[in-house]
């Protein structure tokens, strides 16, 4: 027998999942077993319940980790310029201390992720988004010269905690900082001190509720959880995985990639991606800045007009609309769309989804003909659908400044 | 003088339902409220600083979706959280039934006592899903009169008879059976465990005047095991700031449809001219009028308190002061400095936190039952708890927490002559010191306490003798006998004059069925189109 014959355990080393700086506790608290995967990491499906882990968000609050999300330090004095012909938001008008939600183009302009951009400096910005993008980094920064990009994802960690008695935790930690950390509004990053070591706090989320992200050195992760789950009792924090924020964000009336769009470097397909206008994000897209990548080809389909419409809809009765096709009549006869993500929400009380629909359809009734099983009976029925332009759940509290307090 | 289109008695959940529905058809709607506070007997108090007691109701799952939906109660404040790991207590110290809410935990938490029962669940769980469902469809219709030949009312009956034919002619047997039998019967068809059936079979007599033993408790556990949250059969769920923010979001429902509220307004007699409703004299004396007039009283209450005897036929008023009406339930709302820790509860945290059931055995539930038959309380009743606090940010200060005990069984009538101050803190003691058996240092804990037998809730909420269902659930009072043969269809024997209480089908419970279910009756009378939505099946 040869010495460098691998035990069997070690030879799977390579297909088990990099473990977040979280992972010690989380693993703990994960009591089913339940793990997926984000990005090579392995990741948390749900820990005890997804339906309970959606409530402790929006009834107290719970700690999704971020870590897994992709994170880039982009640096230097054009840096502004680089990130500003890559992005479709004018990035001048974020200040430093702000972030921005926003989405990039291929030429065609066609999506290739959406992310955040947080101005950490006058020169130095933090971009995240959920999935790797330095390849595509490295081409935007072409022509740029004094700027870096860093791939700083396993250096950072990063714990989202969101829900009305987030900030009610957060205060228990006795951030320092030149702000207080009630002065925060949505989409501020601000740093501060915990116990002696650097913490950078953005009023930001995936929940549409009060909601914050920590990022800290992966060496002080755990301390950071230990502060937080100290309040436990006091403020019911609970973690929650990829299940349960699913539910949330559609309440909010968030896109999910491979879920509501497809990435364009992704997409087989021909129009089988989409663009911002399809996604309804035209709120993204700054016409008047001189040149961003896709800008032409988006000037072109905002005269035209976009293919589909994401929207909104709530519809009739209690069946989640899932992966449903959508009518202008109830007999089914003329095809106008399909529904991207649907669940029932319970805080909202309606059934949601969101969906694409051909926009001049949206005029007209919307019926989507839904499949459903009951005791292995396959059932279908015709539910008429109302459109809805605001989010279904977007309560005073997650804008409120100074945050209520618990 | 201003004439109302329509004056509600009562700012109960479902004369808030009713008002809003009444106003949302444009009719002109006064709800009038004795107390300063609108809610009745789902009702949220702040009695001690910080803490905030869910008074009568505690847990909610049988409030119609629909109209939590229709009438955007999410946007008028309310949020239903389920909550989840009840811990059910033997009569032994240590012998602890867990209702994990995974089900293969729950699986082995039963086949661990007993693999037959284990199995057996599953057959249980099944047969009450079905009779839950032929129950469920009646919720938000109004009972056919069985003995009435209007078209509307044999299409009803023909509906109701089809779908109770479609479970099959066995099970229909069943069924019938089922309506009078005792919960100990039932269970002994499924289970051998003495906590798992007790643990079964206490919903069937929570808020009743009946034992385990009794004819007609199988029901009463059905009546408790109908609803859901969001399509959960069966569970209960709490809602975000007390039970008083169901009343409240639907008394902001109503009033963003123009209704007006009125606490502070208690009604000494409703105004009957010509053999019809016309109006209401306040106890102040005041005089308002209207075209119609609803109660959200109870049955009894109502007709032998606030109509006068002469404007009602002998028969009816015979029937209200007979209504099966009989108290059986107190109350004790506890403000707590910590979490408490029971005896033999694994320290694990989802189970230490639902709710608890102080059941024992079908045994001590039957002996706290002759208590009440007796006139006393047992010194080892079944208690029902819940520890809203655990789950609810919003009804207690950070780290501490109230507990809310429904105490199974307590008299309204004791036989030793009236109730005292010094009576019911002695009842309270009897709930205290059961939980401090199972909870030691329990009794530290306490930093205020709220005690309520059916002498108060009579007198608070104004519910007759304290029977939590304005009206006990018995077959006699079910469907169309509820509240009286005849006068199921919310319309009263004074013209003009309706009932949308829980003494109308379908009953007690926070539902907003009843206070829906009459409107749509009285829209129709006054042909004006129904602003009530149908109900929503997830089992259709
Ligand atoms: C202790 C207790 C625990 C319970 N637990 C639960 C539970 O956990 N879950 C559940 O679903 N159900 C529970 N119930 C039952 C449920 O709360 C009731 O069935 C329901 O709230 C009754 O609502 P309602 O609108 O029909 O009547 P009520 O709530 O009785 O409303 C009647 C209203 O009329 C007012 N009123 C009385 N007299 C007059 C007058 N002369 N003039 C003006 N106003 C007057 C009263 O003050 C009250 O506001 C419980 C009830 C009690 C008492």
């Amino acid at each position: 027998m040869t010495s460098n014959l691998m035990t069997s355990h070690e030879a799977y080393t390579n297909e088990h999942g990099k473990l977040s700086p979280f992972h010690e506790r989380q693993a703990e608290r994960n009591v089913r077993g339940a793990w997926a995967e984000w990005n090579g990491y392995k990741f948390a499906e749900y820990y005890y319940d997804a339906q309970y882990e959606y409530f402790c968000v929006r009834n107290q609050c719970g700690t999704y980790d971020i870590s897994p999300m992709q994170k880039y330090m982009i640096e230097g004095e054009q840096a502004l310029a680089m990130l500003n012909r890559m992005v479709t938001r004018d990035l001048a008008k974020c200040k430093v201390g702000r972030a921005m939600y926003t989405v990039w183009c291929t030429e065609e302009g066609r999506l290739i992720d959406d992310g955040a951009v947080f101005r950490l400096a006058d020169d130095k910005y933090m971009l995240t988004c959920g999935a790797p993008m330095i390849a595509w980094l490295r081409r935007a920064k072409l022509g740029f010269t004094n700027v870096t990009v860093t791939d700083v994802t396993d250096d950072i960690a990063a714990l989202s905690i969101q829900g009305p008695t987030s900030y009610s935790v957060l205060r228990t930690l006795n951030l320092t900082g030149d702000d207080a950390l009630e002065t925060l509004k949505l989409f501020d990053v601000r740093e501060f001190t915990f116990n002696g070591k650097p913490i950078t706090v953005s009023r930001t989320g995936f929940t549409g509720d009060l909601g914050y992200e920590l990022w800290v050195d992966p060496a002080h992760a755990i301390e950071l959880w230990d502060a937080i789950y100290a309040q436990q009792d006091n403020y019911g924090v609970h973690p929650y995985g990829e299940a349960a924020t699913d539910m949330l964000r559609i309440e909010a009336g968030f896109i999910m990639p491979f879920v509501d769009f497809n990435e364009a470097h992704k997409t087989i397909h021909f129009r089988h991606d989409h663009s911002p206008l399809e996604l309804n994000l035209d709120w993204l897209v700054n016409f008047k800045k001189p040149m961003f990548n896709g800008k032409k080809a988006l000037l072109e389909e905002a005269k035209t007009g976009p293919e589909y419409r994401l929207v909104k809809l709530d519809i009739e009765g209690n069946k989640p609309a899932e992966e449903a096709w959508l009518y202008a009549d109830k007999n089914c006869t003329k095809e106008i769309g399909y529904v991207t993500s649907a669940m029932w929400s319970p805080v909202a009380k309606a059934n949601i989804a969101l969906a694409m629909v051909k926009p001049d359809a949206l005029k007209g009734d919307i019926y989507a003909e839904i499949y459903y099983t009951q005791e292995l009976r396959q059932k279908m029925k015709v539910a008429k659908c109302e459109l809805k332009d605001k989010p279904f759940w977007a309560p005073e509290r997650a804008r409120a400044v100074p945050p209520f307090q618990y | 003088m201003k004439q109302y289109d329509a004056i509600i008695i009562g700012a109960g959940h479902n004369g808030l339902t009713n008002a809003a529905y009444l106003a949302k058809a444009g009719l002109d709607v006064l709800v009038l409220e004795k107390n300063d506070y609108i809610g009745g007997a789902a009702v949220t108090r702040e009695l001690e600083q910080g803490f905030k007691y869910s008074n009568c109701s505690y847990v909610c799952s049988m409030m119609r979706q629909a109209i939590h939906r229709d009438l955007d109660l999410a946007r008028h404040g309310l949020v239903l959280v389920p909550y989840l790991g009840t811990v059910n207590f033997g009569d032994q110290l240590n012998d602890v039934l867990v209702d994990y809410p995974n089900e293969s935990a729950g699986y082995n938490e039963w086949r661990r006592r007993n693999p037959h029962d284990a199995d057996s669940r599953h057959r249980f769980e099944t047969d009450l899903a079905r009779y839950a469902q032929l129950i469920r469809k009646t919720l938000l219709r109004t009972p056919p009169d069985p003995t009435s030949f209007k078209p509307r009312d044999i299409h009803e009956l023909l509906w109701l008879g089809k779908t109770f034919f479609s479970i099959g002619e066995k099970q229909l047997y069943e069924y019938i059976r089922f309506f009078t039998m005792s919960a100990t019967e039932f269970l002994e068809e499924y289970f051998d465990d003495p906590l798992i059936k007790a643990a079964m079979a206490s919903p069937g007599i929570i808020g009743t005047a009946l034992g385990v033993d009794s004819p007609g408790s199988a029901y009463i556990l059905l009546h408790h095991v109908m609803g859901d949250v969001d399509g959960n059969i069966g569970a209960w769920g709490l809602a975000r700031g007390g039970m008083g923010a169901i009343s409240n979001a639907l008394m902001s429902a109503a009033k963003s449809h123009g209704a007006e509220v009125r606490t502070n307004s208690g009604v000494a007699q409703v105004l009957v001219e010509n053999g019809k409703a016309a109006g209401v004299v306040l106890e102040n004396g005041d005089e308002l009028r209207s075209k119609i007039v609803v109660s959200n009283l109870d049955a009894k209450r109502t007709f032998t308190k606030i109509v006068d005897r002469k404007d009602i036929p002998e028969r009816i008023f015979k029937q209200a002061s007979n209504f099966k009406i009989r108290g059986s339930s107190g109350k004790v709302n506890i403000a707590l400095s910590g979490l408490p820790k029971f005896i033999g509860v694994p320290d694990n945290r989802y189970i230490n936190r639902g709710g608890q059931g102080f059941c024992g055995s079908l045994k001590t539930m039957e002996k706290a039952y002759d208590c009440w038959k007796r006139g006393t309380w047992s010194d080892d009743p079944f208690i029902e708890s819940v520890i809203p606090s655990v789950w609810d940010p919003t009804v207690a200060p950070p780290g501490q927490h109230w507990m809310s005990n429904f105490i199974q069984y307590c008299p309204h009538e004791l036989a030793d002559g009236p109730w005292t101050p010094e009576k019911r803190d002695a009842f309270a003691d009897s709930v205290i010191n059961k939980i401090e058996r199972y909870s030691p240092g329990f009794k530290d804990l306490i930093i205020h306490a709220e005690v309520r037998t059916p002498f108060e809730i009579e007198n608070e909420v104004g519910l007759t003798e304290g029977n939590i269902f304005q009206g006990e659930l018995t077959i006699d009072q079910l469907l169309f006998n509820r509240p009286f043969p005849g006068y199921s269809q919310y319309r009263m024997p004074v013209k003009n004059m309706y009932m949308c209480g829980s003494s109308t089908h379908p009953g007690g419970g926070v539902s907003s069925a009843c206070g829906a279910n009459a409107a749509r009756e009285i829209l129709m009378d006054l042909k004006k189109a129904n602003t009530v939505p149908e109900d929503d099946f997830y089992d259709e």
